[in-house]
C-alpha cells in the first residue's frame, strides 16, 4: 500500500488515498405470496484518489493485483504535475474505533431462511389487514460493507458496516378506485431488530393503512397555508431545506443559496437542527467515513442561527473549517463529498396536540415519498404520500398525495411551534447526489409551518 | 495539460464470451435446468473543469458477471465483480442454493427458443472516435463551453463547471436455450453549468448538453455554452405567482417526462398487478385523438457530422433486449387508444401475451421492462404559436420532485419556468407547484409542437394541456 501511494504521488500532488472496498448484497422478494426473487451479489475494488491543490485525480480498479492497482495509482498521479512528494512513512492507526453496530459475519443459508420468513410473514400480514388489499410485495435487502482506507497523511482506517432494509410495497382496490401503501425500515442492524416493535406485521399494517385510507382521500388542497409536520420521515423537510445547501463543497464554490450565511439567522429562534453521525444502529451512522475520518454530531443551525457545514479532508482544508467526518461515497467508483448522516431537529416545548388545535384550516402531513432540492436558488420541494386537513383545530379528513414547496434560506423562519416528540425515520432514506446514492436518516418532533406552499388540485 | 494513461488492458472479447460460457456450463452442471449468463465490461472518462481549472479527472474500466438460473419454475440470480476462478464457482453455488428456496412459480423461465433473435446489420451503436480522442481535447472542450457560458454576460458571475464524459461499454449475454448476443456502444457528451446572479444577489444556475454516440456529432463548445448562459439568465429575477387554474405549456424537456410516464403506466408488470392507471385499459382511449406514443429499439438516425453524413443509432437502440429477444417499435398509444402494453416474457405471460422486447437486464435481479426509443408522435404547430394562444398561463421548463402516482395517475410536482401574458413569455416563475391527474392531462393535450429532437432515448415535442392546477403564494 505504501508503494501505491508513493505512485500516487509521483508527480508531486499534497495528498493521496486508497479506498478498498467489499460489498456483499442479498436481496429477497415475495409478490403474490410466491418468492419470486432471490439474489446475492458481490462487488469488490479499490478506488485511488490524488488531489492537488483544487485538482483531483481519481481512478479505480476491480482488480486488486499490485500491477493493476500500481497503474490506477499512475492514471489518478497525473492530474498533478511536478516533482514527487516524499511519502510520510508509517501509518497512524485509528484510536479505539467505535462501534455503533453489530458486526455481521457473511450471510449463511440459516439466515437467508430467516430473511424468507421474515417477508412471508409480512406478506400475511399484510393480506390479512382488510379485504381491500389486492396486492402485496414484500422485500429484504442487506448487505455487508467492508472498507479500508490509507491515506498519505496517515490515516489508516478500516469499518465493517452491515445495513438491512425490509419493504412492504401493497395495492388496495375498492368499487370506487386503486390506491397505494408502501412502509419499510431498517438499519445497521441484525435479522433480530425485525423480532421487536420493527416487526415485519408492525411495516406491512403500515403500508396497509396507508392503502386504505388513501382510498377514501379527497383532493389535496392548492396554495400557501399552514402545515403541521409530524415526527419522523417529515425531517426529509431538513435534508432538503438545509441539509444539502450546507454541504462544504457547495459553500467552497458560492453556488449554495446558503454561503456566506454562517451567524446570520435561516430559521425562526425555536429552530436546532443536527447532522449526527453517531446514533447506534441508524441507517446514516457510521464509525467512520469513507476518508477514515471518525463521524461526529455536528450543530448546523442552534436556535436559528447558521452555524456550520459538513466537510471532507478537501473543502475542510481550502476553507480551513474543520472536517466533520461527512467525506462518503457511494462505492469504490466514486470520488467522496460531504454528504449528511442522520440530519434532525432537536425537540421543542410545544406540545403535538397544541400544535393541531392552533391551526384554523391547514395540511397536516404526516409521511412523504421523496424530496429534491436545487442548491443555488434554495427551493425544495417534498412530496407528501400522508396528509390530512386540518379544519377548526381537529385533523378531519385524509387527501391525496401532493408535493410540497419552500425556499431553503426562508421556510424554517415560518416554524412557530416545535413539538416534544422528536423521532427518527424508521430506516428506509437513501440519498442521491451527483449520481452518487448513500444511506441517510432524518427526523424532527411535530413542528407547524406558518405558511408554506401545498400543491394540490383542490380548493 | 496532462494527459491521461491509455485505457487498461482488457480481456479480449473472445475470453469474455468464453468466460460466459464457462459460468453457464458450471450452471447447468450444478443442477440448474436452465441458465442466462450476462458480461459486461466498461470504460469510463469524466474531466470536470470549473472557473477554466481542472477540478476532477477521472478514468477506469470495470467489468462484472451476472447469473441468473432455473431449477425448474424457481430462478434466482447472482453477480460479481471478481472474475477469479474461486469467485465464479461461488457465484454459481450461490445461484443453485438462492433458487431452492425461491416458489415454483409457473409462469418463470426463460423466453421460447424461437422467440430468440437481434436486429440485423449494424446500429451503429459505437463509435471507437470516442476512445482515441486524447483527453486533453475533452478536457479542452469541457474549458471552452464553460469559458463561453462565463463570457456570454456580466450576471454569469459563478460556475458549477464544464464537463466532457465518455463511456464505451460491451455487453454480452448467452444462455442455455442456444442464444449468444453481443454488442458494443459508446457514448461522449460534455456540458456546462454556469450561475446568474442578479442584483439583490438571487443566484440562479441551469445547464445545457451536447451529447452523442460519436464526437464527430458533437456541437460546438461554444454555441452550447452560450445556451447553458441563455438558459441560465432566463431564470434570474423569478418570482412566485398566485394560485390559480390556467393552461401549462411543457418545453420538449418536461413533456417527456410526462409522455414517459406512459410508458411506465403501459408496463406489463404494474398491469397484471393492478398497480397502474392503464390496467384493463387496452382498446381504451386513454388520449386525446391527437395523441400517438411509440417506443422503438430499433432507431438509427441519419445525421450530419462534423465531416459529412453519418449513420448513428439512438439512444435507446440495441441489437437485442435484456433477454435475448430481437428489439422492435411498438405502437404503445394510437390517436388515443391503448394499443399495447409493454412486456418481458414474464409480465407477458402473466398477461397471456407475447414479449414486445423490452426486458432489461441488470447484472442480478429477474428482468425489468425497458424503453428503447421512447417518442410522441410531432404535431405542426411551433412552440411560439403555441405559446401564442395563451392569454394566461405557464411554461414549464424544470419540475422537481416525485409526486407522480402511477396508480391514481395524480400528478404534482414543484415547478419553474417563465409566465406567459397574452401569448408572450413575460418573466420567469419559481416556487410553485403543478397539480392534475395524468388521465386527464393525456386527454386534456389541445396542442403539439413540431420540434421533436431525440437529445436521449426518449423524446417529445413541446405541447400545452388546458386546465391545470398552479399553486404559488
Amino acid at each position: 500500500m505504501e508503494r501505491c501511494l508513493g505512485e500516487a504521488l509521483s508527480a508531486g500532488g499534497d495528498y493521496a488515498d486508497l479506498y478498498f472496498e467489499s460489498v456483499t448484497s442479498t436481496s429477497l422478494g415475495i409478490d403474490e405470496s410466491l418468492v419470486k426473487s432471490a439474489s446475492q451479489g458481490i462487488s469488490v475494488g479499490c478506488g485511488i484518489r490524488v488531489v492537488s491543490g483544487e485538482r483531483t485525480g481519481y481512478a479505480y480498479t476491480d482488480d486488486l493485483s499490485s500491477d493493476r492497482l500500481l497503474r490506477a495509482a499512475r492514471t489518478a498521479a497525473l492530474i498533478a504535475s511536478g516533482p514527487a512528494k516524499e511519502l510520510m512513512s508509517g501509518f497512524r492507526h485509528a484510536e479505539t474505533p467505535k462501534s455503533l453496530y453489530p458486526v455481521a459475519g457473511a450471510t449463511n443459508d440459516a439466515e437467508i431462511a430467516e430473511k424468507l420468513k421474515l417477508i412471508q410473514r409480512a406478506d400475511a400480514a399484510a393480506r390479512a389487514y382488510d379485504t381491500r388489499i389486492t396486492q402485496v410485495r414484500a422485500g429484504f435487502n442487506d448487505e455487508l460493507r467492508r472498507i479500508l482506507v490509507a491515506a498519505s497523511d496517515g490515516t489508516f482506517a478500516s469499518d465493517t458496516q452491515p445495513l438491512a432494509r425490509l419493504n412492504v410495497f401493497v395495492i388496495a382496490k375498492d368499487a370506487l378506485s386503486t390506491a397505494r401503501g408502501t412502509s419499510g425500515g431498517g438499519g445497521r442492524v441484525t435479522l433480530d431488530f425485525f423480532e421487536g416493535d420493527k416487526s415485519p406485521e408492525h411495516f406491512a399494517r403500515e403500508a396497509a393503512r396507508t392503502a386504505i385510507l388513501q382510498l377514501g382521500a379527497i383532493d389535496a388542497p392548492a396554495g400557501e397555508m399552514p402545515v403541521v409536520l409530524g415526527p419522523g420521515w417529515p425531517g426529509v423537510l431538513l435534508h432538503e431545506a438545509v441539509g444539502h445547501g450546507l454541504e462544504a463543497d457547495f459553500n467552497r464554490k458560492g453556488t449554495s443559496a446558503f454561503a456566506g450565511m454562517i451567524g446570520q439567522q435561516v430559521a425562526s429562534s425555536k429552530v436546532t437542527v443536527v447532522d449526527n453521525g453517531l446514533m447506534p444502529n441508524r441507517r446514516g451512522s457510521i464509525n467512520m467515513d469513507d476518508e477514515g475520518n471518525p463521524t461526529q454530531e455536528t450543530v448546523l443551525i442552534e436556535n436559528g442561527i447558521l452555524k456550520g457545514y459538513l466537510s471532507d479532508k478537501l473543502s475542510s482544508r481550502l476553507m480551513g473549517t474543520p472536517n466533520t467526518g461527512s467525506g462518503r461515497r457511494e462505492s469504490y467508483h466514486h470520488i467522496p463529498m460531504p454528504r449528511m448522516t442522520n440530519t434532525y431537529m432537536l425537540n421543542g416545548d410545544d406540545m403535538p396536540e397544541d400544535i393541531i388545535k392552533s391551526v384554523k384550516r391547514g395540511l397536516y402531513a404526516v409521511n412523504f415519498g421523496g424530496g429534491q432540492v436545487d442548491i443555488t436558488n434554495g427551493k425544495f420541494v417534498f412530496s407528501a404520500s400522508e396528509a390530512y386537513l386540518i379544519e377548526d383545530g381537529k385533523v378531519t379528513r385524509p387527501v391525496k398525495g401532493a408535493t410540497l414547496i419552500g425556499n431553503g434560506p426562508e421556510a424554517l423562519k415560518y416554524v412557530s411551534m416545535v413539538g416534544n416528540d422528536l423521532a427518527l425515520d424508521e430506516g428506509i432514506g437513501t440519498c442521491g447526489k451527483a449520481g452518487q446514492s448513500v444511506p441517510v436518516g432524518v427526523g424532527m418532533p411535530t413542528v407547524k409551518l406558518d405558511r408554506m406552499t401545498v400543491g394540490g388540485t383542490g380548493q | 495539460m496532462n494527459s491521461m494513461a491509455t485505457a487498461e488492458v482488457k480481456l479480449s472479447p473472445s475470453n469474455l464470451k468464453q468466460l460466459a460460457s464457462d459460468v453457464l456450463a458450471k450452471a447447468l452442471k450444478a443442477g440448474a435446468t436452465d441458465a442466462e449468463a450476462v458480461v459486461y465490461e466498461g470504460d469510463e472518462f469524466s474531466a470536470l473543469v470549473r472557473l477554466g481549472q481542472v477540478e476532477t479527472l477521472k478514468e477506469s474500466g470495470s467489468r462484472a458477471v451476472g447469473l441468473r438460473v432455473f431449477i425448474g419454475q424457481r430462478t434466482a440470480s447472482t453477480s460479481s465483480s471478481d472474475f477469479s476462478t474461486e469467485s465464479i464457482q461461488r457465484l454459481v453455488d450461490g445461484a443453485i442454493t438462492l433458487a431452492k428456496i425461491t416458489s415454483e412459480d409457473p409462469f418463470a423461465g426463460l423466453p421460447e427458443a424461437e422467440e430468440f433473435g437481434q436486429i440485423p446489420g449494424d446500429l451503429k451503436l459505437y463509435f471507437e472516435d470516442v476512445n482515441e480522442q486524447p483527453p486533453a481535447e475533452r478536457i479542452e472542450i469541457a474549458r471552452r463551453c464553460e469559458a463561453a457560458a462565463m463570457a456570454y454576460d456580466t450576471r454569469i458571475q459563478n460556475s458549477g463547471g464544464g464537463d466532457f464524459d465518455t463511456a464505451t461499454s460491451h455487453k454480452i449475454l448467452v444462455n442455455s436455450r442456444g442464444f449468444v448476443g453481443e454488442y458494443r456502444r459508446s457514448y461522449c457528451g460534455f456540458s456546462a453549468a454556469p450561475i446568474a446572479v442578479d442584483e439583490k444577489g438571487g443566484m440562479q444556475r441551469n445547464y445545457w448538453f451536447s451529447s452523442s454516440r460519436t464526437t464527430r456529432r458533437l456541437a460546438s463548445p461554444e454555441e452550447i455554452g452560450h445556451e447553458a448562459a441563455r438558459r441560465t439568465l432566463k431564470r434570474l429575477g423569478a418570482r412566485q405567482v398566485k394560485t390559480q387554474k390556467a393552461p401549462v405549456v411543457f418545453s420538449p424537456e418536461i413533456a417527456k417526462g410526462i409522455m414517459g410516464n406512459i410508458f411506465s403506466a403501459a408496463e406489463g408488470d404494474s398491469i397484471y398487478r393492478n398497480a397502474s392507471f392503464f390496467s384493463g385499459q387496452l382498446g381504451e382511449m386513454v388520449a386525446g385523438e391527437n395523441i400517438t406514443v411509440v417506443d422503438d429499439g430499433t432507431m438509427v438516425f441519419d445525421e450530419v457530422g462534423s465531416d459529412g453524413p453519418v449513420r448513428i443509432g439512438g439512444f435507446g437502440t440495441s441489437p437485442f433486449d435484456g433477454e435475448g429477444l430481437p428489439t422492435r417499435r411498438t405502437v404503445i398509444v394510437e390517436r388515443g387508444v391503448l394499443k399495447n402494453y409493454v412486456m418481458n416474457t414474464y409480465t407477458a405471460r402473466k398477461l397471456g401475451m407475447k414479449s414486445t422486447g423490452n426486458a432489461s437486464r441488470g447484472l442480478a435481479g429477474n428482468p425489468g421492462t425497458g424503453a428503447g426509443n421512447f417518442f410522441l408522435e410531432p404535431g405542426t404547430l411551433t412552440p411560439e404559436q403555441i405559446i401564442g394562444d395563451v392569454k394566461n398561463g405557464l411554461y414549464v421548463t424544470e419540475v422537481m420532485g416525485f409526486g407522480v402516482n402511477m396508480v391514481t395517475g395524480d400528478y404534482s410536482q414543484g415547478a419553474s419556468g417563465l409566465w406567459i401574458e397574452n401569448g408572450e413569455l413575460a418573466y420567469p416563475v419559481e416556487e410553485i407547484t403543478i397539480a392534475g391527474n395524468l388521465k386527464d392531462m393525456y386527454k386534456n393535450i389541445v396542442a403539439i409542437g413540431n420540434d421533436l429532437v431525440f437529445r436521449g432515448a426518449s423524446a417529445a415535442p413541446t405541447l400545452r394541456v388546458e386546465g391545470m392546477m398552479i399553486a404559488g403564494a
